[in-house]
């Protein structure tokens, strides 16, 4: 039982740090160009089978490839926004107030095109990124292979450095007042414009992170895409759009009540509560637990 | 305020010119005769020596299209983001097959308590339509068809589970006779949604669409319109639903539940062209018969598709329909 219990403390820490990683993201994106990028599960599996396809089929390091991953997913979240979101954000056949109706279907059809072409040009079955550390540690008495706890540790020290640059240098601080106020901030003379590509940028590498460290430590699929993205959307919306502290909490919750309920009820069922809560919490606080809009 | 108690009025004033000029529902007026024809050329094509296998394609075709036609009454004109047509669907075609399965009731009667389902189910779905805007209603609604999935997966014992349910009574044996079913129930709900939507009705949905808090200051009761909306698309989705299943002679998650379909409804639906109802059909025949077209492809057809609606997005927002009887947005 302590040891079941342990297990499920370490194996929940790990999974909801890398759900805040990927949440993180995808609520960078919300708060400061306000898209809804439904293909944010699209871009974590480019990164993921770009890592894969580096290691098995060109034989990199875990290293290289991981790196290669990440980059992977910097371009999917740059061909996201030139592709898709920059056309219909400046489309003038699209009447405003349908805009976000537009961008939510455009990303969803982007992520099947995404997944469609992965699966033909890759592979269609579930795959593994090679682990960044070899090996296995102690960790509260259970044995858990190091790469877990390093996944853990990475996604922290991006999640760090996502801090660290919104809050000590100049372009973070404008992306912050950029999804506070976007319109304040162009007429201070700021080039929104560049805010985005910074945020799109960003928002790449947290993706790429993310998606590389889940497929080392739970594997990928092509098929997949919606449920990562469900997941997401699901932690950003508990959270409340707009507040990066809100998601992650909000991953904590999920990360932990999935893996309670895959070690102690069934792991066919582990995204039912967390369902069941979203829609609850949706219910009774619409904007989330720390929602600002 | 005044420019945005202007926006909601918009399709009102549209309307009562329309009237004023002796040509109500101007854009239905010049779409009738196209549509006409085509529900011609479909009624003769079993007379024109065409195999029962592209007649069995077209029959999914034409429950796909009322699906989409359904869904379209609440993105088009209520404007809802609403990811679980699906919700409503199931909902139709298991209860339709359970009731198959385990009572007595003659199919019409199965299909009718499936129907039921599907409304109750579009009561449930419009409460948080009530209280939620955009893309929460539209995570909730994700949230339901999910939902819908598990628990069929759990009930297995009753439901079948992931592989799905086979039905005692089907329609009819012959592609024919099942054509001619389907392609009379998708005219008919065309003709009952457009008739609807043409209505003075339509055109309250649509202001509530655009702006509710207006619309409720004009004095409509929003809760009423919005309930009656949810209510009459799930009639529709589940109805189609459980004579999909009856066609098919078996009922499963991956045809009438999953995410795939809903995708399948809402790509038809603004493929064909968004607040048009016709569209909707124009737009499922069309995806399936180019995903029977593109089949050599492989697996690259979906991508083939999932781009060619893209692309529709992005370049043509409003649509095929927008290419057959041109731009209908009033300016101004």
């Amino acid at each position: 039982m302590r040891q079941l219990l342990a297990q499920i403390v370490v194996d929940g820490t790990v999974l909801s740090a890398l759900y805040g990683l990927g949440a993180a993201g995808f609520a960078l994106i919300f708060g400061v160009s306000g898209v809804l990028n439904l293909a944010h599960g699209a871009v974590l599996l480019v990164a993921a089978m770009t890592a894969w396809a580096m290691a098995s089929e060109l034989g990199l390091g875990p290293y290289l490839s991981q790196l290669a991953g990440v980059g992977g997913g910097v371009i999917a979240a740059y061909l996201t926004y030139y592709v898709v979101i920059r056309p219909l954000q400046r489309s003038r056949k699209i009447p405003d107030e349908e805009r976000e109706i537009f961008v939510l279907t455009a990303t969803l059809l982007w992520a099947i095109m995404i997944s469609e072409l992965l699966a033909h040009f890759f592979t269609a079955t579930s795959i593994t990124v090679p682990p960044l550390v070899q090996g296995v540690s102690q960790v509260l008495g259970v044995r858990t292979p190091t790469n877990e706890l390093a996944v853990g540790a990475v996604a922290w020290l991006v999640i760090g450095a996502l801090w660290l640059f919104v809050h000590g240098t100049r372009t973070g601080k404008a992306v912050w007042a950029a999804s506070i106020n976007p319109r304040g901030l162009a007429l201070l003379g700021f080039d929104l414009e560049r805010i985005y590509r910074w945020v799109w940028g960003i928002y790449g590498i947290m993706g790429g992170v993310a998606g590389v460290l889940l497929a080392s430590f739970l594997g990928a699929n092509p098929a997949r895409a919606g449920d990562l993205t469900a997941s997401a959307f699901s932690i950003v919306v508990l959270g409340g759009l707009g507040s990066i502290f809100g998601s992650l909490l909000a991953s904590y919750l999920i990360g932990f009540i999935e893996t309670l309920t895959a070690y102690l009820v069934a792991p066919s069922l582990r995204d039912l509560p967390g369902l069941i809560i979203l829609v609850l919490v949706l219910y009774l606080r619409p904007r989330g637990l720390f929602g600002r809009r | 305020m005044q420019i945005q108690g202007a926006r909601a009025l918009r399709p009102l004033q549209r309307w009562s010119v329309e009237q004023g000029a002796g040509r109500r529902g101007g854009f239905l007026g010049r779409a009738i005769w196209p549509f006409a024809a085509l529900a011609a050329a479909l009624a003769v094509l079993p007379w024109l020596g065409v195999s029962a296998y592209v007649l069995g394609v077209l029959t999914l075709a034409f429950y796909l299209g009322v699906f989409a036609m359904a869904w379209d009454l609440l993105f088009g004109y209520l404007g809802e983001v609403n990811f679980g047509p699906t919700f409503l669907v199931g909902l139709g075609a298991y209860g339709a097959a359970l009731l198959n399965n385990y009572t007595g009731l003659a199919l019409w009667g199965c299909l009718a308590g499936g129907a039921a389902a599907a409304v109750v189910g579009g009561l449930l779905l419009a409460l948080p339509a009530l209280r939620l805007r955009g893309p929460y209603f539209g995570l909730v609604t994700l949230a339901a068809v999910l939902f819908l999935q598990r628990v069929i997966v759990i009930a297995a014992r009753y439901t079948g589970g992931e592989i799905g349910l086979a039905v005692p009574s089907v329609l009819s044996l012959s592609a024919r006779v099942n054509y001619y079913y389907a392609l009379g129930f998708m005219l008919l709900s065309g003709a009952v949604l457009l008739a609807l939507v043409n209505s003075p009705l339509g055109l309250i949905l649509q202001a509530i669409g655009q702006d509710a808090m207006d619309a409720a200051v004009l004095g409509f009761n929003v809760t009423k319109y919005k309930l009656a909306a949810f209510c009459l698309s799930a009639l529709f989705s589940g109805l189609a639903g459980g004579l999909t299943i009856f066609y098919l002679g078996t009922v499963s998650v991956g045809t009438v539940v999953d995410i795939a379909v809903t995708l399948q409804i809402i790509i038809a639906a603004i493929l064909g062209g968004r607040r048009t109802i016709i569209g909707a059909v124009l737009g499922a025949l069309f995806l399936i018969v180019m995903g029977e077209y593109l089949r050599p492809l492989g697996d690259l057809n979906e991508f083939v598709v999932a781009a060619l609606a893209l692309g529709v997005l992005l370049w043509a927002p409003d649509g095929l329909l927008g290419f057959v009887v041109g731009s209908r947005r009033v300016e101004g």
